[in-house]
C-alpha cells in the first residue's frame, strides 16, 4: 500500500498485518487485510474509514489487545510479536474511558505508576501533573460516576499519558461528546498532543475530525489501508474512489487511460492527466464540487477544461449555492460562493462546467 | 413501564381499576398474614394457638435454655460458615471462567450448573444419601474425614447446591461490568492477578456478597437434604424444628420458628440491600 | 513538565517469557489462544470436579439404584440390574399418588397464575420507587425459610388456629381444613407464589407499551387490547413462572408433611417413604428418576418457548 515514508524516526510500523476471525463453524472474517503502515514519532496519525472497516481491530492489535493472525509490529524498532498489553510500551484510551468507578480520579490515573511500582512519593507528584495537564486539579478526589463524559475523558487521558508511552492509541474518544464539546476537545487533544509530543494514533469515522487534527491520515475500507497522506493530499489527490467519496463530496468522470500523461473521459473528450496507471485501464476523473465553476453557454476561458450542460436544480445553502448539472452521460455537482439572485443560473439553462485540470485527480475501484 | 408511557394508558379505568388494587393488597395480605400471626402468637402466654391470653418472653426464654436447640443452632452455623465459604470461592472461581473465558466443555459445565437450582430438594436429598452410603469408606482415608458421625457430610451436600446459587449471581455482575475496565487495567501494566484483584473483584464484591448471602439463607433454611444426611446428634436447626413440627403445634415451636423466620428475612433483606447499593451508582452514569 | 519523569521509557524490558517477540503467524496465535483457554479450565475445574463428585456421581448413583436389586432386608445392592422397579410404579398406590400429585401441582399453578397475574400487572403500572418496594416485599418471603412459612399455616389452620376459627363464626362449616388436600394445596400456593410473580412481572415489565397504545388508537377496548396484546407478549414469563410452580409442587415433601398428615401424600412423601420406612432404594430411587425426567422435561419445554435465563 502506498505510505510516504518520512525519513523521521518511525516509531509504530505494521508490516503486512493480518487478522481473521473465525469460528469452528469455517466462517472467516478478514478484519484487516494485509496493512502496511509506518508511523513517524510526534506524529498526530488517525486511522479514519466506516465501521467495519478494521481501523478499530488494527489498533487494538497495536496495544495487545488483539493478537494478529500473520504480520509483524514493531515499536521503535522492537518486535511485539504476542507480547500481551502489559508489556508494552503503549497506553490507551478507550471510547468507553473504562475507568474504574470504584477508584477516585487521582487513584484512576496513579494506577499504572502503580503497576509499575513506582514509589508513592514519586507517584503523587506525577499524579498532580497529569490531572493538571488535563486541567481536572479540582476534582483529583471525585469517583468516575460523579463526573461528565467530558470530564471523564480528560480523566482517561491522564492516566493515559502518565505513563510517558512511546504510543497513545485512542478509540474514537469523542464519540459520546455532543457536537460542540467535540469540537472544543479536539482542539484540545491537538495541542495537548504538541504540548506533550507523544506520538498519537487515533482512530475515528468523522472525516472532518480526522482532517481537523491530523498530520497525516490513513483511510481503512474492508480491512485494506487504501491511502496515507495529509489530510490536504487525501483531499485534493485521492488514489481510491472510495478514499475520494469517503472524505467531502466529489464528482466522478468516467473515463479510461490513454498514455502516462492522457485520459479519455467517456464522451470521447480528452483531459491532460498524468496518471500511473496502464493504458487502457478503467478510471475515473474526481473533481470537488468547489473546484468546478459554472458558466452560461459556450463563456468559459478556454484554459480550462468544459463540459456541457444544463442546470438540473439549484439548492441555495446560505453561505453557497450548489447546482445540479444534468450532462448527457452523467450528473455534476457544482458549489459556488453565495451570488446574487441575479447573478445565479437558473433550473433549466443551458451551462458550461468547466475545471482546471490540475485540480483533478485519477482515481481506480 | 419502562418504555416512558404514562400509566394512564396501562392501568384500567373504573371498576376494574379498584379490582386490581384490591386484589393486590389482598395477594400481599395474603403473603404476611400467616407470618405476623406467627409472630404475634409466639408471644402468646397460653399453649393454646387460637386465643390470646396474654403477652409473655417465656416461650423464647424456653428457646435459650433448651440444650438440643441450641446444639441444632451451633450445628446450622457452623455449617452454613463452611458450606459457604467453600461455594463462594468455586462459584465465584466457575463464574469468572464462564464469563470471561472461552475453552472446551464450558457449554456442558454451565448447564451442569444449572441443575442443582431446578432439581427438586427430594431428589437431591436421595441423590446425597445414596452417594454417602455408598462412598463413605472411601472419604474416610481422607485424615480429619469421618463421614459417618460428622457434618461432613453436611457441608458437602450444601456445597453441592450452593455453588450454583453464587455462581448465577456473581455472572450476573460480571456480565454487567463492562469488559474493556479489564482491558484498560491490562494496557495499564497490570498482571491478570492484579487486573482481578484491584479491578474486577471490588467490582463484583457486591454479587460475591449477595451470593454468600443466598448461600447462608438457602443453608439454614435447608430442611429435607439436610435430614437425609444429618448424622443423630449432628442435626442442623431447621431439621431439628421440622421434628418438633411434625409433632404439632407448640409455643415453643412457634417461638423458634420466628427467630429462624427474623434471621432468614434479615440475611435476605442486606443481600437485597447490598445488591441495590452498587446497581443505583451505576444509574448514575 | 514541572516535574522530571523519572521513567524514562516504557516498562522494564525484563526478558519476556511470557511473549515471544517472533513475529506473528496463524499458529502463535492459536497457541496464545490455547493458553488463554487452558487458564479459563483451569480457574473452573476446582467447581466442575466438585460438581461431578457430589452431583453428578450421586445422580449416576440413583440411576443405578433404580434398577439395582433390593435384599431382603431392605439393603439395596448393585448386581442383578433389572426393571423390577420401574415395573412397579404401575403399581396402583403409585399411580394414585402420581395422579394427586399431578392434580395438586396443576391446581396449584392454575390458581398462582390466576393470583401472581394480576399482581404482576398491578406492580408493573406503579412508579419504579413503588415497583422496586413491591418487589423487594415479595421477595422477601421468596427467599425466606419455607418451612416456617409453611408452619405458619398449621398453626393458623390448627383446630383453634385463627382461620378455623374464622370459619366457624363464619358459619361456612367446622373449618377442618387441615389435613385435607385442600391444605396441601393452600400449603403449595402459598409456599410458590412469589416464583410465579417474580418472572410475569419480569415478562409484563418488558412489553413495550407503545404497541398496547397502537391497540386503543385502532379502537380496541382495554379488555381487547389485554387479550390480543399484552397476554400473548406476556406469555414467556407465564410459562417459567409455570414451571417454577409446577416441578416443585409435584415433588414436594415438606408441604404435605406438615400441612397433609399422613393421608396426602404426593411423590415427595412417596419417595421419602421408600427411603426411610419401606427401605425399598429401587423403587424410591425409580421415582426420583420419574420427577427428574419431569423437571428435565419441563426444563426443555421452557427453552424451547424461548426462555433464556431463569
Amino acid at each position: 500500500m502506498n505510505d510516504p515514508t518520512h525519513g523521521v524516526h518511525p516509531v509504530v510500523e505494521l508490516t503486512g498485518v493480518v487478522k481473521r476471525f473465525g469460528d469452528r463453524s469455517g466462517t472467516e472474517v478478514t478484519a484487516v487485510d494485509h496493512v502496511d503502515l509506518t508511523i513517524s514519532d510526534g506524529e498526530f496519525f488517525s486511522l479514519l474509514g466506516p465501521s467495519g472497516c478494521g481501523k478499530t481491530t488494527t489498533l487494538r492489535m497495536v496495544a495487545g489487545l488483539e493478537l494478529p493472525t500473520a504480520g509483524s509490529i514493531r515499536i521503535h524498532g522492537e518486535e511485539m510479536g504476542i507480547r500481551p498489553p502489559n508489556k508494552r510500551p503503549v497506553n490507551t484510551v478507550f471510547q468507553s474511558y473504562a475507568l474504574f468507578p470504584h477508584m477516585t480520579v487521582a487513584a484512576n490515573v496513579g494506577f499504572g505508576l502503580e503497576m509499575r511500582r513506582v514509589p508513592q512519593s514519586e507517584r503523587k507528584a506525577l499524579v498532580d501533573w497529569a490531572i493538571e495537564l488535563v486541567e481536572m486539579g479540582s476534582m483529583a478526589h471525585r469517583k468516575p460516576t460523579q463526573l461528565s463524559g467530558g470530564q471523564q475523558q480528560r480523566v482517561a487521558l491522564a492516566r493515559a499519558l502518565i505513563n510517558r508511552p512511546e504510543v497513545l492509541l485512542l478509540d474514537e474518544p469523542l464519540g459520546a461528546l455532543d457536537l460542540k464539546l467535540r469540537h472544543q476537545m479536539q482542539h484540545e487533544l491537538k495541542n495537548l498532543q504538541r504540548e506533550v509530543g507523544i506520538t498519537f494514533v487515533y482512530v475515528t469515522h468523522d472525516q472532518e475530525e480526522a482532517v481537523t487534527m491530523s498530520d497525516r491520515i490513513g483511510v481503512m475500507h474492508d480491512g485494506r489501508l487504501l491511502q496515507v497522506d495529509t489530510p490536504e493530499a487525501i483531499y485534493e489527490r485521492p488514489t481510491t474512489r472510495f478514499v475520494a467519496d469517503f472524505i467531502g463530496q466529489t464528482n466522478f468522470l468516467e473515463a479510461t487511460v490513454a498514455g502516462a500523461d492522457e485520459v479519455v473521459l467517456a464522451n470521447g473528450d480528452r483531459l491532460r492527466l498524468s496518471s500511473e496507471h496502464a493504458s487502457g485501464s478503467a478510471v475515473a476523473v474526481t473533481v470537488r464540487p468547489e473546484r468546478l465553476t459554472v458558466h452560461r453557454r459556450g463563456e468559459a476561458p478556454a484554459d480550462r477544461h468544459t463540459v456541457d450542460g444544463r442546470v438540473e436544480t439549484v439548492t441555495y445553502l446560505g453561505n453557497a449555492v450548489v447546482y445540479g448539472i444534468g450532462v448527457d452521460w452523467m450528473h455534476l455537482e457544482v458549489r459556488c460562493p453565495a451570488t446574487l439572485a441575479g447573478e445565479r443560473r437558473d433550473v433549466g439553462d443551458d451551462v458550461t462546467v468547466s475545471f482546471e485540470p490540475e485540480h483533478a485527480a485519477v482515481v481506480t475501484d | 413501564m419502562s418504555k416512558g408511557v404514562a400509566k394512564s394508558t396501562a392501568e384500567p379505568m373504573g371498576a376494574s381499576r379498584w379490582l386490581l388494587r384490591g386484589h393486590s393488597a389482598a395477594v400481599f395480605a395474603f403473603f404476611y398474614a400467616p407470618i405476623v400471626v406467627l409472630c404475634v402468637f409466639s408471644f402468646n402466654d397460653s399453649n393454646a394457638v387460637g386465643n390470646w391470653n396474654g403477652f409473655t418472653l417465656g416461650w423464647y426464654r424456653e428457646f435459650l435454655d433448651n440444650d438440643n436447640i441450641q446444639k441444632s443452632i451451633w450445628v446450622s452455623v457452623k455449617v452454613c460458615l463452611f458450606s459457604t465459604a467453600i461455594a463462594v470461592v468455586l462459584g465465584t472461581a466457575g463464574a469468572l471462567a464462564l464469563e470471561r473465558f472461552r475453552w472446551w466443555g464450558q457449554k456442558a459445565f454451565d448447564a451442569v450448573l444449572y441443575l442443582p437450582i431446578i432439581i427438586p430438594d427430594v431428589t437431591m436429598a436421595v441423590m446425597m444419601l445414596v452417594f454417602f452410603s455408598e462412598t463413605a469408606s472411601w472419604f474416610n482415608w481422607i485424615p480429619g474425614i469421618n463421614v459417618q458421625d460428622g457434618l461432613e457430610k453436611l457441608v458437602f451436600s450444601h456445597v453441592a447446591f450452593n455453588i450454583s446459587f453464587v455462581s448465577v449471581v456473581v455472572r450476573a455482575r460480571l456480565a454487567n461490568l463492562d469488559a474493556s475496565m479489564e482491558e484498560a487495567a491490562s494496557d495499564l501494566y497490570a498482571n491478570r492477578w492484579q487486573t482481578f484483584r484491584r479491578v474486577t473483584l471490588p467490582q463484583i464484591m457486591p454479587g460475591v456478597i449477595g451470593g454468600a448471602l443466598i448461600a447462608v439463607t438457602i443453608s439454614l433454611d435447608d430442611v429435607v437434604v439436610s435430614s437425609f444426611v444429618s448424622a443423630v446428634g449432628g442435626t442442623p436447626l431447621s431439621v431439628y424444628v421440622f421434628g418438633m413440627l411434625r409433632k404439632g403445634v407448640s409455643p415453643l415451636v412457634n417461638s423458634v420458628s420466628v427467630v429462624m423466620l427474623a434471621a432468614s428475612m434479615a440475611f435476605v433483606v442486606a443481600s437485597l440491600v447490598i445488591s441495590r447499593a452498587t446497581g443505583s451508582e451505576r444509574e448514575e452514569r | 513538565m514541572p516535574v522530571e519523569a523519572p521513567l524514562g521509557d516504557a516498562p522494564a524490558r525484563e526478558s519476556v517469557s511470557e511473549g515471544a517477540t517472533e513475529v506473528a503467524t496463524p499458529g502463535l496465535e492459536r497457541q496464545a489462544e490455547r493458553a488463554k483457554a487452558r487458564q479459563g479450565f483451569l480457574l473452573g475445574l476446582p467447581a466442575m470436579l466438585y460438581l461431578f463428585i457430589f452431583f453428578v456421581v450421586p445422580l449416576g448413583f440413583v440411576v443405578a439404584y433404580s434398577f439395582a436389586t433390593r435384599t431382603r432386608s431392605g439393603r439395596t445392592e448393585l448386581r442383578d440390574f433389572n426393571l423390577d422397579a420401574y415395573a412397579r410404579l404401575g403399581d396402583d398406590i403409585i399411580m394414585t399418588v402420581a395422579w394427586r400429585s399431578l392434580w395438586m401441582a396443576t391446581v396449584t399453578t392454575v390458581i398462582c397464575l390466576i393470583l401472581a397475574y394480576p399482581l404482576a400487572y398491578f406492580i408493573s403500572t406503579r412508579t419504579p420507587a413503588v415497583r422496586n418496594m413491591m418487589l423487594v416485599g415479595v421477595m422477601i418471603p421468596f427467599w425466606s425459610n419455607f418451612l416456617i412459612r409453611t408452619y405458619a399455616w398449621r398453626v393458623l389452620l390448627d383446630s383453634d388456629g385463627l382461620v378455623t376459627q374464622a370459619f366457624q363464626a363464619l358459619g361456612l362449616g367446622d373449618g377442618r381444613i387441615l389435613f385435607t388436600s385442600n391444605a396441601v394445596i393452600l400449603g403449595l400456593v402459598y409456599g410458590y407464589l412469589p416464583f410465579m410473580v417474580l418472572p410475569l412481572y419480569a415478562a409484563i415489565e418488558r412489553i413495550d407499551w407503545s404497541l398496547v397504545e397502537g391497540a386503543r388508537d385502532l379502537y380496541a377496548s382495554g379488555w381487547a387490547a389485554f387479550r390480543r396484546v399484552v397476554w400473548p407478549l406476556s406469555r414467556p414469563g407465564v410459562v417459567a413462572g409455570s414451571m417454577l410452580v409446577f416441578v416443585p409442587s409435584f415433588g414436594a415433601y415438606v408441604t404435605p408433611a406438615i400441612l397433609g398428615g399422613n393421608k396426602e401424600g404426593l411423590l415427595g412423601s412417596y419417595i421419602v417413604l421408600q427411603f426411610l420406612s419401606a427401605r425399598n432404594g429401587p423403587v424410591g430411587s425409580a421415582v426420583s428418576v420419574v420427577v427428574l425426567a419431569v423437571m428435565l422435561i419441563s426444563t426443555l419445554i421452557y427453552f424451547r418457548a424461548g426462555g433464556k435465563t431463569l
